[in-house]
């Protein structure tokens, strides 16, 4: 019996794992301690590839990176609950450790900042739509998608994720209302980290949950706290165990806090209020995580260290290997536009990669 | 061999194509139980089901949105528009994402997707329901766009565009559906992208059109063949590609064009083919490449809509003048 089930939807989130990193009596993760430990190194994974990605931007080897601090719990809870063989994830920008859990590489991660095309290439049986810039264009998708995958006989379930920003877009609702209508097997998982780069949530709606807007499309909606491990993946198991089931889509609120900038071209500092953000990082999600495995004797600060140190050599190795490919080549711009490309098209690339030469 | 009109032989390529091939699926407002406002889909649901034939939510972005997951699912969607003017609604799916989600994913996943959109005007419909919006389109890279104006042509296209890997407008002329009839071979057949069609032959003036336009300019070759003008008329059936060696070609023969289209004047895609006719045929041409179009103002309201768009009586006027004789 899932703890969430008494859920409304309703103004409080549902926390299960409070800041200082304990549960409600009797309370078991429904993940394998081994999946705990895998979820804790992605976390740790996340901030140091957010920390080494904005020095690399700052050094001019790396351009545009949209940091995910503050938002792991959110992003790899949700992921956890998933069946990367079966279900889909379709990001936006800021999910790398959710698409890395699905089987996206780093590698291929860095060479897309670095402004390779190839790097958005998500390999085959990788169950991943490409990163989406266009805000909440990606949401449409997902309904086809999981309705496609249904049409063919499959039983795969899709999560997209996308933002309190995005939640304002049209296509939201389009999405929203034809996935009610098709009873399609899709997770609407809309993070509310409070910010659209500088407009905060107060600006993005008049209501206080996004959760509630569920009832207007015909299923459910929940409100989790989204710095909470455990509540959004118990939310997320609920919802991956309703659409597999024929019984439709979500939409879960995981109200988190975007700790960073919007991206590296961003200064937050023009308009996050300072307190606000101490407050937020009392209630930090991965320091939560890490005080429950200290206490359940399942991390030491030795096997950290050692974690460390595998994520440092990962790293590494993926810059490394992203840098060894140099920069892109002027054909890039023509191959993968049509399957069967114009005449003209052609002529217009010999002349420019003539020119290149 | 049927005579067609060119919503049959749409219908029934439809038809075929959804025999042939169950991965295929029908999208839209009204195109199931009702079978398309312009019958397009008549009883295609009752043939196919419920899961092939689907009637959506009035709302063209998730529309087309949805059609490019179920391509990404491995699907081959057909999406309407119940008309091109409201594909405004859906704009940024189709520029934004059908188009480019081959380049964007590298070709992991390619968009078999026809979104298939009636256009044009002169059936006095209410605003918006008449606008030519092809070129926007055609500035759309990633996105193919094809215009028949025969009801053969219509089959051939429509099949090429169905069973091939890129996506594509496919842009049917509403006061053809009916009007436009014409010998449609009951075998199946393919014609291709990027070849145009000289639908008249003739020697003086080259007249270039697409879709609905063709009969106007054939029209305006019929009242300039009173005068002794001799105009052939190019039919270029796709705007992307571009059949850029066939236009060249065919205006080299003449030494002079017209352009007629729907759509207003500027940035029309008139303003491309005229360009490419420059760029290819310069030295042929013996006068001004003129342009008969609709004027740079909104689709107007029914009881105005002959005065607005192009017509053979003013095609001629631009023929006169491109032969010296105005």
């Amino acid at each position: 019996m899932s703890i969430l089930t008494t859920s409304t939807g309703g103004p409080t989130p549902v926390r299960i794992l409070a800041p200082d990193g304990s549960v409600p009596d009797g309370y078991r993760p429904p993940l394998p301690d081994s999946e705990l430990l895998a979820a804790y190194r992605l976390m740790l994974m996340s901030r140091r590839v957010d920390e080494r990605a904005f020095n690399l931007q700052r050094q001019g080897r790396l351009g545009v990176f949209s940091p995910v601090n503050g938002q792991e719990a959110s992003v790899i809870g949700s992921a956890f609950a998933l069946d990367p063989t079966r279900d889909w994830v379709v990001p936006q920008y800021r999910e790398l450790p959710a698409m890395l859990r699905q089987g996206y590489t780093l590698e291929r991660f860095l060479l897309y900042c670095m402004g390779d095309p190839e790097g958005n290439r998500m390999p085959d049986g990788v169950n991943l739509l490409p990163i989406q810039i266009s805000l909440a264009a990606q949401i449409p998708h997902v309904v086809g998608l999981a309705w496609g995958l249904r049409h063919q006989g499959r039983d795969s379930v899709v999560c997209v994720y996308f933002g309190d920003g995005a939640s304002s877009e049209g296509d939201f609702h389009e999405a929203c209302n034809l996935a009610g209508v098709r009873r399609a097997p899709v997770i609407f998982f809309l993070q509310n980290n409070r910010w659209a780069i500088s407009t905060p949530v107060s600006k993005q709606t008049g209501a206080d949950s996004f959760a509630t807007r569920a009832t207007g499309y015909g299923f459910p909606g929940e409100l989790v706290d989204g710095n909470d491990f455990f509540a959004v993946h118990e939310a997320t198991l609920l919802a991956v165990a309703r659409a597999r089931a024929g019984e439709g889509p979500t939409l879960i609120e995981s109200r988190t806090y975007r700790m960073g900038p919007h991206n590296t071209a961003d200064d937050p500092t023009r308009y996050v209020d300072p307190e606000e953000l101490e407050a937020y990082r009392a209630l930090d999600p991965v320091a939560r995580v890490r005080s429950f495995l200290l206490e359940a004797e399942l991390l030491s600060e030795e096997l950290e260290h050692r974690m460390r140190a595998e994520i440092e050599e990962e790293l590494a190795a993926a810059v490394a290997a992203a840098e060894a490919r140099g920069a892109g080549r002027p054909e890039q711009i023509f191959d993968h536009v049509y399957a069967d490309p114009p005449p003209r098209l052609l002529d217009q690339r010999d002349a420019i990669t003539g020119e290149a030469q | 061999m049927a005579t067609l009109n060119m919503v049959q032989a749409i219908r029934a390529t439809l038809e075929r194509e959804m025999e042939r091939d169950e991965r295929i699926i029908l999208l839209g407002q009204d195109i199931g139980r009702n079978g398309g406002m312009f019958r397009a889909t008549d009883g295609l649901q009752e043939r196919f089901g419920e899961a092939r034939v689907v009637d959506m939510p009035l709302a063209e972005g998730v529309i087309v949105g949805s059609a490019v997951g179920l391509a990404c699912s491995g699907l081959r969607p057909i999406p309407e528009l119940q008309f091109l003017g409201f594909g405004s609604q859906a704009f940024h799916q189709i520029e934004g994402q059908v188009a480019r989600m081959r380049f964007r994913s590298q070709s992991r996943y390619p968009m078999p997707i026809v979104i298939r959109a009636p256009f044009g005007g002169n059936v006095r419909t209410p605003e918006l329901h008449s606008d030519a919006h092809e070129a926007k389109y055609a500035n759309s890279p990633g996105l193919k766009v094809v215009t028949p104006a025969s009801a053969h042509d219509a089959k051939g296209l429509l099949t090429e565009a169905i069973r091939g890997e890129d996506p594509v407008l496919f842009c049917e002329p509403l006061r053809g559906y009916r009007l436009i009839k014409d010998a449609v071979p009951d075998e199946d057949y393919t014609l291709p992208f990027g070849r145009l069609r000289i639908a008249r032959p003739g020697s003086d003036v080259t007249l270039v059109a697409w879709s609905a336009a063709v009969v106007v300019a054939e029209q305006a070759a019929e009242l300039a063949e009173q005068e002794g003008i001799s105009c052939q008329v190019v039919d270029l059936r796709t705007l992307v590609p571009l059949d850029v060696e066939g236009l060249a070609k065919a205006v080299s023969a003449t030494g002079r064009a017209v352009v007629v289209h729907e759509a207003p004047l500027t940035a029309g895609f008139g303003a491309e083919v005229v360009a490419t006719i420059v760029e290819h045929a310069f030295s042929a041409l013996s006068a001004p490449v003129l342009r008969v179009t609709a004027p740079d103002a909104p689709y107007p309201f029914s009881s105005l809509e002959r005065a607005y768009l192009p017509s053979a009586e003013r095609s001629l006027g631009a023929i006169r003048r491109v032969m010296g004789a105005a």
